[in-house]
């Protein structure tokens, strides 16, 4: 008799109804090819044409391909910003090199595993936290039925398990597998029933019903980003490929073709900057991606874009480090690099988006700085945002209605770096009569004449300041909920799994207060203080081992001194629970 | 601008009034003269040539012509004026600057800007050594020259600019010299018309550190064969010459690099573009 036999028989669900549930997890893993991205793709995918919120992330063995994969989904009638704390269902279509996931997969008692592999001797991390054991024989079902494929019949036990709706997996089923003509289309079909199935063998809690049908996007926080750098107005970009920001230059590389615009692959990091520099100076709207060693070579010519002020967008989507470190996860270490990284006294602009979908936002209101500043923004996105797939509201079309100062007609006494009342001078782009300059690294004085003088450099330095500390900002600049007496300061992607736990540790809103910064760099200590008046407790929250933000709000923020720290490294992501348990005990 | 006010246009046209900062005698002030002159004869209106620079002596140059320039960091023109040029196609961009700016921390911008053929010119005066730094040996000083920071000579074969411009792709190599403005003059304005990635290596003596560099006059001489298309020939050409025949060596038929860029031009950038339906499409499930 296997371990599956013998738990399953230990464990016979003594519930005969499903039970509705406003949440429901689940993983799916499998080895390379056994098409288990797909699968949960399509569930996602179901899930939000049926109206629910969601999110999916995607782990992988180290091999470039082929590997084992695992997928995780969770689905709610609510909104989903981080991995539930638990999966409720884990579908394996083979265990092959499962074990890899033990740190990912949270399972307890109350987790039904099905197995798909008839038989297997089951790994650790699906025996030892005692779940429900359930199995489904994929290769005698997809034998018996010819051209069936194992990871369809999953698909269809899961989404029969959790409770979405067949038509709706029916539909997409048929539209991936259109292309390969009607017989693909009903062998498809067939093992999606057989799934199904399967399924009501099986109790487990449904999915409560989907809340009122409001238009729902599918989106990764790359995508999002480049979408919101195109919104924007981003036409012009170079790039050098990196995990984990590759995603925003393959999305944003045939769709700029399509506008009208450009996408050119550099050959290191160090001409990424150069191209869009020079794209800038011409008078495109320009962006590069990347993440913390992109950055690292990029900082000497993100302060050539501050001193010869050049709007561009630099975004770059963090992972863990230092130095090559984790690739493929998060973590919010960058802060630093970002804000500080730049010789001399280089006044830019750093923001950081709160979820995926304010990853376009966030990305189009970088531009918007920048071009309105005429200074370089780099945009602290992370994998975490960037590689997931999230099922969110559809994002609001904001415009803003700011450009760039271009001397249209500059006449005998133009001056490119003039001094104006915001600090920002209108630029004369190549091509307008009278207008030319030398845009320059050295310092200058506001013709653009190089000069060491100290008047020049005092003047020069006070205006590339003031317009980038005077520059109003509006309500942008943080996302505040609540107005409770304890306040949790974070930034990026922590917000998610601290909004959630503030949902569970205080479902009245009464007690507590987010206060998550969009506007990183220039500080804004007098705002930060008002959206924290009457606070009586204050929590920094943040993904770092050195709590480079916790830091840097005591270095320009005056942070009042009671403020304590929740601070711990990456990879391992932010739950709800954690962050709850955390509260609680703060709290208390 | 009208062509008939075009033709009107002198060398002194593209010559801003600053005084550069070289030394007296550089060969740097007649590579000046020889772009302006060049310009005059290209006779575009000076708002539409672009100047880009990275550090270096020569890298000044930008702002010594009264067209629009660009001065950025040390090794980086080339991308810089990749980055113009093809969001820029209607702007003459040139490329400018020395042998260490170019060959050495440049030096990988050079191989791929060769390789891109993006319709660039790259002018680069060659001194053979860091001037602005006081007098380091760059990628093309002699092995057995002697400074302060490598005392004793570094021991290296110098960098072949010529053969590795032929081998990673550039369309248009030629050498010319400082001391002929005029020559160097009508090899420049060759170079700006043959469309792609144009090499021009100027001999350009550093009085300063170099002196010796001042024999360079009696050493040079036109090239003494027929410029050609074939790769082969010319690499074979310019690995087995004397280093000082000056002309053109290479002159290649590869289509320059210049995808589709329609969002360009004199639209002011940024803020306000609207979504794009098509996009929106993608995102509903």
């Amino acid at each position: 008799m296997t371990q599956a036999e013998t738990q399953k028989r230990a464990s016979v669900p003594d519930a005969t109804t499903a039970l509705a549930s406003p949440t429901i997890a689940f993983a799916m893993l499998g080895s390379g090819g056994s098409g288990v991205m797909t699968a949960a793709e399509i569930l996602l995918r179901a899930a939000a044409r049926a109206g629910y919120f969601g999110l999916m992330t995607k782990s992988f063995g180290p091999q470039i391909r082929g590997g084992e994969a695992a997928a995780f989904v969770t689905l709610s009638t609510q909104p989903v910003e981080t991995q539930a704390d638990q999966v409720d269902l884990l579908f394996a279509i083979d265990w092959k090199n499962a074990g890899r996931f033990a740190g990912e997969l949270q399972l307890s008692t109350d987790t039904l595993v099905i197995s798909g592999e008839a038989g297997a001797e089951l790994p650790d991390i699906a025996t030892a936290p005692r779940p429900r054991l359930e199995e489904i024989n994929l290769k005698a079902l997809t034998r018996s039925h010819k051209g069936t494929r194992p990871n369809m019949v999953a698909l269809g036990a899961v989404a029969g398990a959790i409770g979405l709706p067949r038509d709706a997996i029916a539909d997409l089923v048929q539209e991936r597998l259109s292309k390969k003509g009607e017989a693909a289309m009903a062998q498809g079909l067939t093992a999606v029933d057989l799934g199904f199935d399967e399924a009501a063998n099986f109790a487990l809690a449904q999915l409560a019903p989907a809340p009122e049908d409001t238009p729902r996007w599918i989106i990764s926080g790359n995508q999002a980003a480049g979408y919101g750098a195109i919104r924007g107005g981003v036409r012009f970009a170079a790039a050098y490929p990196i995990t984990p920001a590759t995603e925003i230059l393959e999305w944003l590389a045939p769709r700029l073709q399509k506008i009208g615009g450009l996408l050119v692959q550099a050959e290191d990091e160090l001409a990424s900057i150069n191209m869009i520099i020079g794209g800038s100076f011409g008078g495109a709207a320009v962006l590069t991606a990347t993440s913390g060693p992109g950055l690292a070579l990029m900082s000497e010519s993100i302060g050539l874009a501050v001193a010869a002020e050049i709007p561009l967008l630099v975004i770059d989507v963090m992972r863990g480090g230092p130095s090559t470190g984790i690739p493929t996860k998060s973590e919010q270490s960058d802060l630093n690099i970002a804000v500080y990284g730049l010789h001399g006294d280089a006044p830019h602009v750093v923001t950081a988006p709160n979820s995926i979908s304010d990853c376009l936002f966030t990305a189009q209101w970088s531009t918007h700085l920048a071009e309105s500043m005429q200074v370089p923004a780099i945009m602290l996105s992370d994998q975490s945002f960037g590689q997931a797939l999230g099922i969110v509201e559809k994002p609001a079309e904001l415009a803003f209605a700011t450009r760039r100062a271009v001397a249209e007609a500059p006449g005998q006494d133009y001056q490119r770096y003039a001094l104006t009342a915001t600090g920002v001078s209108p630029m004369a782009l190549p091509g307008t009569p009278g207008g030319q300059y030398t845009a320059d690294g050295l310092e200058h004085s506001e013709t653009g004449t190089p000069s060491s003088g100290v008047a020049d450099h005092n003047r020069q330095l006070e205006k590339r300041l003031r317009k980038v500390v005077d520059f109003e900002y509006g309500d942008h600049w943080a996302q505040i909920e609540g107005d409770g007496t304890a306040a949790i300061v974070t930034w990026g992607s922590a917000t998610g799994p601290v909004r959630q736990a503030m949902r569970r540790v205080d479902p009245e809103g009464r007690r507590l207060r987010l206060i998550s910064l969009r506007l990183i760099s220039p500080a804004q200590p007098a705002r930060l203080a008002r959206a924290l008046a009457g606070c009586s407790q204050i929590l920094v929250v943040e993904q770092s081992q050195m709590a480079q933000f916790f830091g840097y709000l005591k270095a320009q923020f005056e942070l009042p001194p009671m403020a304590d720290l929740y601070a711990r490294p990456g990879p391992q992501p932010f739950r709800a629970a954690e962050i709850a348990a955390k509260l609680e005990e703060w709290l208390s | 601008m009208t062509a008939e006010t075009a033709r009107r246009l002198t060398a002194r046209d593209y010559k801003s009034a600053l005084k550069p900062v070289w030394c007296p005698g550089c060969g740097d002030f007649s590579i000046l003269s020889a772009i302006t002159m060049a310009m005059a004869e290209i006779a575009r209106p000076p708002e539409e040539v672009a100047v880009i620079s990275g550090i270096g002596c020569s890298s000044r140059v930008p702002a010594y012509t009264n067209c629009y320039g660009f001065h950025g960091v040390h090794g980086r023109a080339l991308p810089l004026a990749t980055g113009l040029k093809l969001s820029r196609p209607d702007l003459l961009v040139i490329a400018a600057g020395g042998d260490g700016d170019g060959y050495s921390i440049g030096g990988n911008h050079f191989l791929h800007a060769c390789r891109r053929n993006v319709d660039l010119t790259y002018i680069v005066m060659d001194n053979q050594v860091y001037g602005m730094t006081k007098g380091q040996p760059s990628p093309t000083t002699p092995p057995e020259w002697d400074s302060a920071m490598v005392p004793g000579g570094t021991g290296l074969r110098p960098f072949h600019p010529l053969v590795i411009a032929l081998a990673a792709g550039a369309n248009f190599v030629a050498r010319a010299f400082s001391g002929d403005p005029s020559g160097t003059a009508q090899i420049l304005v060759d170079a700006i018309r043959h469309p792609g990635f144009s090499l021009i290596e100027i001999l350009s003596p550093c009085v300063t550190f170099r002196p010796e560099e001042r024999e360079w006059a009696k050493q040079v001489h036109p090239a003494a064969v027929e410029e050609t298309g074939d790769r082969a020939q010319a690499a074979r050409r310019v690995l087995t010459d004397d280093g000082f025949n000056t002309g053109i060596l290479y002159c290649g038929d590869r289509a320059p690099y210049q995808p589709a860029f329609a969002a360009s031009g004199m639209e002011p950038a940024g803020g306000g573009a609207a979504g794009n339906a098509d996009f929106d499409m993608e995102f509903r499930p």
